[in-house]
């Protein structure tokens, strides 16, 4: 087991700016077809994700859509579209990568949520997100503002076959509390990739939760800045890769307030031949972000021979005057104490195992806070313990 | 009937090798005794323990135990557990995210072969936490995790009462406990004993823990084996003269 401990922050004053992310675009001419050099493409198997790199628009056919979107708003909550360029569409996102450029350039219509100010939304608000044919591709946008003093959760729960590129765009207003989950329960001929960027307003609360199990690759960027001190963000993820999986998570928090606040937390199980995860997690603490507390931490475990696990924290800090920072990163197979432990209660190896990687997952699970989500998630990992 | 350690010889695993620890332990446990070895600190007393239940750091080269005439040495580590075999361990292992409550009913399940009658059940869990002076809200709480090293031994005792071994490794259940926690703890054992026909064997360094749970036999155990034995009277002595004598002739001896 390799672990990277939490560095000395006050000696690393560093004043390079952010090398980590090239220049956000909507041209599609700034983002050229990578070649696997780039820093950002080198973990992605360029021939799988291919697809998802040529210019192509929804495949849809009359009264068959390529992808299905069914939304399940409760009452208080207003949904709408929003052509190319009409605000609140593009205020908060700009595209990052390739398929985050081709997601917006190739979708006319973004998908609108409004949480207007003060309210508060008990029932998480759902979008089902339901591919249909694994040859079809489908571009995305969704818009979610979270109006000032508002709170709400939004789940979106992607399942079936699909050439998935979407594009999510976060606006937690002053005050706000919004938690969002993307679950991605592919079936296994899926290709997903895309960019959800949140910002986060004065003392707004955000969390984030990536929940990846399903499809043959998948691909996403999550990123957070803020606007305003006193902002939270908390960024959680949980993926399990099977034999031939690609699972790559690439996050960026840019702390470019004061006193703002984020904590970092993904935790992957890897089974089976070229089974592959990727998490990429970047903190950039801005001169201007003093006072500011970052913990970011992932954690893999490696169930089996032939699996393999990418996990490259980096923090970019530029001022020493910050109340804490740190991450860590460990990938191993089962701890052996654990194990020893639980066997000498009786309980068989097995067993031991399951109830082990159960609680790997399950701590992170239980902060989605929809029982009938976490009660379908503890699930699947029961599912996907059961094919070792 | 007894737990019967004959002869027994064992190395540890270390990055430089088996290293011999065990060098031929000899003892009977019979039912209903309780059997207290003391030792200085390296003299392998926890090797004794972490080798009898089954731990994979340690290789058993010779020698034999047997449970009630099963030969555990054959068995691993959960086969041990449900063939009677306890260890409360010195320093119990933090496992995340898997509740104190839900491992304990597994652990039930897998030594009784049947799941507990949930109601009876949890009454039960209570009733021994509150024994041992933990509050119920322990049941939710991931196994050990943030424990104090006080909570994680009365921990480790709600176990040995609720999955009620037949034989049951005490390995210095004492270290770390104030007073009133050693209290609280050894009442929790002695329970445990009064049903009978329970086996205890307690390893300690200190006597301190021996004027609250009263040993049968005591064993001075130095440098891998047992040096001397005797009854409760051998502890009393010790407290006076200490282990260097018997330091001194196990060099000697060497």
């Amino acid at each position: 087991m390799t672990i990277t401990e939490a560095p000395n922050v006050s000696a690393a004053v560093e004043t390079v700016e952010s090398h980590l992310h090239p220049k956000p675009s909507f041209d599609l001419a700034d983002h050229p077809v990578p070649t696997g050099r780039e820093e950002v493409w080198r973990f992605t198997p360029l021939q799988r994700v291919r697809p998802l790199l040529e210019e192509r628009g929804t495949e849809d056919r009359d009264g068959d859509p390529a992808v299905a979107f069914t939304l399940r708003a409760p009452e208080g909550v207003e949904s709408g579209t929003l052509a190319a360029g009409q605000a609140p569409r593009g205020t908060v996102l700009v595209p990052g990568d390739r398929p985050a450029a081709l997601a917006d350039s190739g979708c006319d219509d973004a998908r609108y949520l409004r949480i207007p100010a003060g309210t508060e939304i008990a029932e998480p608000i759902r979008l089902a997100v339901e591919g249909r044919d694994a040859t079809r591709r489908s571009n995305a946008v969704h818009v979610i503002v979270a109006e000032p003093n508002s709170s709400a959760t939004v789940v979106f729960d992607h399942t079936g076959s699909a050439q998935q590129l979407e594009n999510v765009e976060i606006d937690v207003r002053e005050g706000a509390r919004l938690t969002f989950v993307s679950i991605q329960d592919w079936a296994d001929d899926t290709v997903h990739a895309g960019q959800h960027e949140a910002r986060v307003a004065k003392d707004a609360f955000f969390r984030h939760v990536n929940v990846s199990f399903g499809g043959d690759l998948v691909r996403l960027h999550t990123n957070v800045s803020y606007e305003g001190p006193g902002g939270q963000a908390e960024l959680y993820g949980v993926y399990f890769a099977d034999a031939g999986q690609h699972i790559e998570h690439r996050l960026f928090v840019d702390h470019n307030a004061p006193q703002t606040k984020s904590n970092v937390d993904y935790r992957g199980a890897l089974q089976g031949d070229d089974a592959h995860s990727v998490w990429v997690g970047d903190v950039l603490i801005r001169k201007v972000a003093e006072g500011i507390e970052t913990y970011e931490t992932n954690r893999n475990l490696v169930l089996t021979e032939g699996a393999r696990a990418d996990s490259v924290p980096n923090l970019e800090i530029e001022t020493g005057e910050i109340a804490g920072a740190g991450h860590s990163s460990t990938t191993g197979r089962f701890d052996d104490e654990h194990l020893f432990y639980l066997t000498s209660r009786g309980i068989d190896p097995v067993e031991a195992r399951r109830l082990v990687v159960m609680g790997f997952f399950v701590d992170i699970i239980r902060r989605i806070g929809v029982t009938d989500v976490e009660e379908r998630l503890v699930a699947e990992v029961e599912r996907e313990l059961g094919h070792a | 009937m007894s737990l019967v350690i004959n002869d027994l010889h064992v190395d540890v695993l270390t990055e430089d090798g088996p290293k011999q620890i065990l060098k031929g332990v000899n003892l009977t446990i019979n039912p209903g005794e309780v059997h207290a070895i003391m030792g200085p600190n390296g003299s392998g007393k926890s090797t004794l323990a972490y080798s009898l239940a089954g731990h994979p750091k340690y290789e058993i080269t010779s020698g034999s135990v047997t449970l009630d005439d099963t030969e555990l040495t054959e068995l691993s580590v959960d086969e041990r557990a449900r063939a009677g075999l306890f260890l409360a361990m010195q320093y119990p292992v933090e496992v995340p995210g898997v509740s104190v409550a839900n491992f304990l009913r597994t652990a039930k399940t897998a030594i009784d072969g049947e799941a507990p009658k949930v109601r009876t059940w949890v009454k039960e869990v209570n009733q021994a936490m509150d024994e041992l002076g933990l509050d119920s809200s322990f049941s939710g709480r991931s196994l050990n995790e943030g424990f104090s090293g006080g909570e994680k031994k009365r921990a480790e005792i709600v176990q040995l009462q609720l999955l009620n071994p037949k034989y049951a490794i005490l390995d210095e259940t004492d270290s770390g406990l104030d007073i009133d926690a050693l209290r609280v703890v050894a009442d929790g054992v002695n329970r445990y004993t009064a049903q009978g026909d329970r086996g205890v064997l307690l390893i300690t360094h200190y006597t301190r823990i021996l004027n609250y749970i009263k040993p049968d036999f005591v064993h001075v155990y130095v440098d891998g084996r047992v040096v001397t034995e005797g009854g409760p009277e051998l502890a009393a002595k010790l407290e006076e003269t200490g282990y260097d004598a018997y330091i001194a002739q196990a060099r000697a001896n060497a």
